[in-house]
């Protein structure tokens, strides 16, 4: 008997600030909601973020970001993914934005932004609907 | 290019795939699995345990980076627990490991423990199956620290480091329970803390002791004092594996074909108990047994655990 597939997630800090309670919070209910969490720390490089998301097979990259960076980051992560042939991996956002750049980030592919007040149970049943974790190989 | 090819050429995307089935425990796996153990019994494998917070993680790191100072490829499996009330999980050794995250020589794929059927150990071996087919020459396994099945895992390594630290009395205790008995290196992280020599000299005399009772008393466990986080002790750390590994491979002592039929044995009882399992349970429902019904039957006091079972056996092995 085959178990029921978990979602893997990697939590990724891009950029240069060093603030990760968002992400580790985010991480944690992810935990609870029975999710496998990848978690790499702070000052990541969107290459850094990309191969670990190869390496680990995850369903969904989750990028936290206080910075500012991510008119950078979050395209480049984006780009990165589809020259790897990962397009399939879903990408989401979460932290501080100005509100004009949402329709740019979701429109080089990022699925969803989640800003300061999302609801934690709203981001979790936002994964659940969204994002199914990937068939297995055929041999 | 087949699956088979790609991982074999150290395609990371087909490989991280076959890790995460394997870990799913997807019947599709076998046949690749079967595909690719030709392939396998080149790499060199290291298992590390340890309570938690001794280091490993760290050590892993430092000791990817001596390997590859040497051209060596690395395969990393490093485990973390599994929450008991959810099912999900924090992997989170990666962090100690984000310098080598660039290096294509370098392949690191966490696990965490899930609890399942087939058990730590047997997705743990397929895993370090496919580092090995895809090249990994030195593969680095991590585990949690705590429980019979990282032990077994380590067990399986070609040479098994146990870590600790200073000051941990009673691991030096747990130590003693049990465990003594695998560790082909002992390594006292950190190090600068005070009690350093005091650990040495303690483990020392447990390695004496012990020495008196194994059968193998030709390797004489090796104790290196470490403190990874600054890099201090790496090398020594590095000789001592190589010194073991060339005692492994010294043909006259005959240790290399004894830990090779021991994890030969072991993955063969592991995949064995686990199918036989799978095929039990799988015609149980068939029939309309629900182990939910036998268990209800056993907690209602209608029967108890060990007829229930020698009835299905004797049912399903005729």
């Amino acid at each position: 008997m085959s178990e029921e597939r978990k979602l893997r997630i990697l939590i990724a800090k891009p950029g240069l600030d060093g603030h990760d309670r968002g992400a580790r919070v985010i991480a944690r209910a992810f935990r609870d909601a029975g999710f496998e969490v990848v978690y790499t720390g702070c000052h990541q490089t969107p290459e850094q973020i990309v191969h670990t998301a190869l390496q680990e097979d995850v369903d969904i990259i989750g990028l936290s970001i206080l910075s500012g960076a991510h008119t950078y980051s979050f395209p480049r992560v984006m780009e990165l993914l589809k020259e790897n042939k990962a397009e399939d991996i879903t990408v989401i956002g979460g932290g501080i934005f100005p509100l004009e750049d949402i329709p740019k980030l979701k429109a080089v592919g990022i699925k969803e932004i989640f800003e300061p007040g999302a609801k934690l149970e709203e981001i979790i049943n936002w994964v659940r609907t969204s994002v199914k974790p990937r068939q297995a190989l055929q041999a | 290019m087949s699956i088979i090819d790609q991982i074999i050429a150290g395609d990371v995307r087909a490989t991280a795939r076959l890790l995460r089935d394997i870990d799913d425990q997807v019947p599709s796996i076998y046949p690749l699995l079967k595909e690719l153990y030709p392939h396998t019994g080149k790499a060199y494998v290291i298992g590390l345990t340890g309570s938690p917070g001794v280091g490993k993680s760290t050590l892993v790191d430092q000791l990817a980076t001596r390997f590859r100072q040497e051209g060596l490829t690395v395969g990393i499996l490093a485990v973390d627990p599994t929450s008991p009330f959810s099912g999900g999980a924090i992997l989170g050794d990666r962090i100690r490991m984000q310098r080598h995250f660039l290096d294509p020589g370098v392949f690191i794929r966490s696990l965490a423990t899930r609890g399942h059927f087939g058990g730590l150990t047997r997705s743990t071996n397929d895993m370090i199956n496919v580092m090995d087919a895809m090249g990994k020459d030195i593969i680095l396994v991590e585990t949690v620290g705590v429980g019979q099945d990282e032990v077994e895992v380590a067990n399986s390594a070609h040479t098994t480091l146990l870590v600790t630290i200073p000051g941990m009395g009673d691991e030096v205790q747990a130590i003693k329970a049990g465990i003594m008995e695998i560790g082909s290196i002992f390594v006292v992280n950190k190090a600068d803390r005070e009690g350093s020599r005091k650990t040495v000299r303690e483990l020392r005399n447990l390695i004496e002791l012990g020495l008196r009772r194994k059968e193998d008393t030709t390797w004489e466990p090796l104790i290196v004092q470490t403190e990874a986080l600054k890099g201090v002790g790496i090398e020594d750390l590095y000789q001592a594996i190589m010194k073991h590994r060339a005692y492994l491979f010294d043909n006259e002592n005959g240790q290399l074909d004894s830990i090779l039929m021991k994890r030969a044995r072991s993955q063969l009882i592991e995949i064995l108990r686990d199918e036989a399992l799978k095929a039990i349970l799988g015609r149980m429902e068939a029939q309309g047994m629900s182990l939910e019904d036998l268990s209800r039957r056993i907690r209602n006091k209608e029967s108890d655990p060990y007829t229930i079972v020698h009835e299905v056996l004797e049912r399903e092995l005729k």
